[in-house]
């Protein structure tokens, strides 16, 4: 199985580290996985901006891209989702608009194999227990997008779970928004900021050292926040905590 | 009336006082820093949210009958001409009086007129959007008529000269202290006035709307209603409620007008059963919602001896022209996406100018009203698109679909249907250097060279970067810390440790 790191654009500059952990993490249960130098973005902030055209050739570059693959595997929910639920969207919008299948057919190759890491681990690899020691209290806020798109369930939990030395409190409200949302974070950055105190507020309340997530964009809003209010949990992409074994916690 | 957003020509909110209707933003920040308000919210939308989840997790088949409501309402939109003639000829059939009514205007003043005719300047109404949505009420007064609401949370946002922040719960923005304040100074002047010791538990507060509402029902010779169903095939009307004032006004006056708009219809009286279940559960959180009255035309001795509908289309058959957003006109109006929405939770009903608050809102208005305004345009982007909304609305409109596809008309314009005919819209103003910014990016990102250099760049600068940016940055850093920025991108990474076989780190 030849098998791609979709890294995603915002991971590529800002998170290359988790870039590293789910290289870590895949090795070390036998997977060869692949970067492919060429890619970039999956076109998700311009399609939910409104700026769908703009991300038709993003979407046609990320298939030319990772076609070539069996699994194409991306540390981010909401860019999972971008490819599994909104590249199909776009096929059907354009022949809509009197352009034909091209655009579906160019796409749909890259659809169904599109799998978000803990997706998986578990469906594909059939791994719960990935031999991690993580040995701290951690807090899991399910992002929408990986929640509700992807339809996760409870793979995450399942993983952490199985973690060793791992302590998983509950979150409260844990299925409501951060208040990210893309652009939304800057367009009304009040309401998206006021989601961001109340996510960190009952992260805070658990009594976790980390919260954890599978999407950097989350935390960056997040962990922005909880760097702006000090209030000491840190924010950790699961990635990190997967790979993560005894040998380098003792 | 014509409220001004900066220059731009607001929306026309006949149905409002006049309060200026800024972008959602700017109305959102207001609501966002008022303490009292976030609590009232936030206790009603947690309190309400959970008493649904239960309700709907009773249904075995709750997934099937999701699909049902939506498979019926497509299919009646799709032959929503066909439906409507069956309606009014069977509404005919039955005794009652069919007026159609192209937009706010021509409905008020139907209305009007219909009041006027039978001689009497006093109306009692049921709650109702479809009245709320053309501003009914201040188009009667114009005419020297005044209508009573006689729905709890109505009357407490009609004696408080205020505005509805919700759909289902017009008042949901007032706590228990609020209200008894309302109702001690402003009922007498409306009519029976609250007891001098009134306090602030909910029976009381109950009695004294009880009390003044008994002498408009009693008095009232014009009822007026929308409705939540009309069936095709007899012409009944249904009206679903939870206090019996509806009850009163729609079986005590003589007349009954009904405005309603043309996206209520059902085919069959079969095709209730569905929604008579969703309903009360979306939006009560209730099994079976206390009071369902349904009415045919009239009966002798029983009931109004007159009964008018008016069919409202107001921009609902421009709405059902859009591909995307026609789905938006299957919304039963339960409620269920206002309370689950982590937006409408900070911000509060009033900041999406409309009677149509939340997420629904958010895609109702800028179809039914247009993008030209401020606020309409600013509407699809009131939302982090977290689709909890589309997960528990009971006709599964998808509402961030719409949003997005909502968005896409406000920066690129397009083709749209106003008032019946084709227009070409043009992108709003405003959107310039975001659209400048979205090409730009969207050329480096098909070239991986452009931005590996744009990475490196940033990287190799990032011990100048600043804490808090300029501009448009400041959005984020007003409340946010940036992430500190790593000495070299992943793809750098990559290739100098050949996929990290070489063993640095």
């Amino acid at each position: 199985m030849r098998v791609a790191l979709f890294l995603t654009c915002v991971n590529d500059t800002l998170y290359p580290d988790t870039g590293k952990q789910v290289l870590k993490l895949l090795t070390r249960l036998g997977v060869e996985v692949d970067f492919p130098a060429a890619q970039t973005c999956c076109g998700q902030a311009h399609y939910n901006t409104g700026y769908r055209h703009e991300a038709e050739p993003l979407a046609r570059h990320f298939s030319d891209v990772f076609g070539e693959f069996d699994a194409i595997v991306t540390p981010s929910g909401s860019c999972g989702a971008m490819v599994r639920e909104l590249y199909p969207r776009m096929g059907e919008r354009a022949r809509a608009e009197g352009r034909g299948g091209e655009l579906a057919a160019a796409l749909a190759p890259v659809v169904p194999k599109t799998y978000e890491l803990t997706e998986f681990l578990v469906d594909v690899l059939g791994v719960t227990d990935v031999g991690a020691h993580y040995p701290h209290r951690v807090t899991y806020h399910p992002t929408c997008h990986g929640l509700r798109s992807l339809g996760l369930g409870d793979r995450p939990r399942r993983l952490l779970e199985a973690v060793g030395g791992l302590e998983l409190l509950e979150l409260p409200g844990a299925e409501e928004c951060c208040g990210f949302g893309g652009t939304f974070s800057v367009k009304n950055p009040d309401v998206s900021a006021a989601m961001g105190e109340d996510k960190v507020r009952n992260a805070v309340s658990t009594g976790a050292e980390v919260l954890c997530a599978a999407d950097n964009s989350c935390l960056m809003h997040i962990g922005g926040t909880m760097s702006r209010l000090r209030v000491g949990v840190r924010p950790v992409h699961i990635a990190e905590i997967l790979a993560s074994t005894e040998r380098e916690t003792a | 009336m014509t409220i001004g957003t900066g220059g731009n020509a607001g929306p026309t909110f006949v149905g409002m006082p006049a309060v200026p209707t800024p972008a959602f933003p700017e109305a959102a920040r207001t609501a966002v820093a008022d303490p009292v308000l976030r609590g009232n919210l936030r206790h009603a939308t947690h309190t309400i949210r959970a008493k649904r989840a239960a309700a709907v997790a009773e249904l075995a088949d709750w997934a099937e009958l999701r699909e049902a409501g939506r498979l019926i309402k497509d299919h009646t939109l799709r032959h929503l001409d066909t439906y409507l003639v069956r309606l009014e000829e069977s509404v005919t059939a039955a005794g009652g009086i069919v007026h159609w009514a192209a937009d706010a205007d021509e409905a008020n003043r139907i209305v009007a007129d219909l009041v006027k005719a039978t001689g009497e300047s006093e109306v009692v109404k049921v709650k109702s959007m479809a009245t709320q949505e053309i501003g009914l009420n201040e188009a009667l007064e114009a005419e020297g008529i005044h209508a009573y609401e006689t729905d709890l949370a109505e009357l407490i946002v009609q004696l408080g000269d205020d505005r509805p922040s919700h759909i289902l719960v017009p008042a949901i923005h007032r706590n228990r202290g609020e209200i008894r304040d309302i109702f001690r100074t402003r009922m007498a002047s409306w009519g029976r006035p609250a007891p001098e010791d009134l306090t602030d538990r909910p029976a009381e507060l109950a009695e004294a709307a009880r009390l003044h509402l008994r002498e408009k029902f009693l008095r009232a010779k014009v009822g007026v209603s929308g409705a939540n169903f009309m069936v095709a095939e007899t012409g009944t009307l249904v009206v679903v409620e939870s206090e019996g004032n509806g009850r009163m006004c729609l079986t005590l006056p003589e007349t009954l007008i009904s405005v309603v708009g043309i996206e209520k219809i059902v085919p069959t009286w079969r095709d209730l059963e569905v929604f008579l279940q969703t309903l009360p559960r979306s939006s009560t959180a209730e099994r079976m919602n206390p009071y369902t009255s349904m009415w045919t035309g009239t009966t002798d001795g029983d009931g109004p001896r007159v009964f008018h509908l008016v069919l409202l289309d107001n921009g609902r058959t421009d709405t059902l022209a859009d591909r995307v957003g026609r789905q938006a006109l299957r919304c039963i109006r339960c409620s269920a996406c206002l309370n689950v929405c982590p937006v409408y939770e900070r911000a509060g009903g009033h900041a999406y100018g409309s009677v149509y608050p939340g997420p629904i809102g958010a895609i109702l208005s800028p179809q039914l009203r247009g993008t030209a305004s401020e606020i309409d345009a600013s509407l699809p982007y009131a939302s982090s698109l977290c689709g909890a909304c589309y997960d528990v609305c009971p006709v599964a409109i998808d509402i961030p679909e719409v949003l997005v596809h909502l968005r896409e008309r406000v920066v690129q314009g397009g083709e749209a249907v106003r008032a019946g005919g084709k227009v070409v819209l043009r992108p709003a103003k405003g959107h310039a250097a975001e659209r400048a910014a979205m090409r730009a990016a969207r050329l480096a990102l098909t070239h991986p060279g452009a931005l590996r250099a744009g990475q490196r760049l940033a990287s190799r600068t990032r011990r100048f970067h600043p804490r808090t940016l300029p501009g448009p940055g400041r959005a984020w850093t007003a409340t946010r810390d940036l992430p500190p920025l790593p000495p070299e991108p992943f793809r750098d990474w990559w290739q100098r440790t050949n996929g990290g076989k070489d063993g640095a780190r």
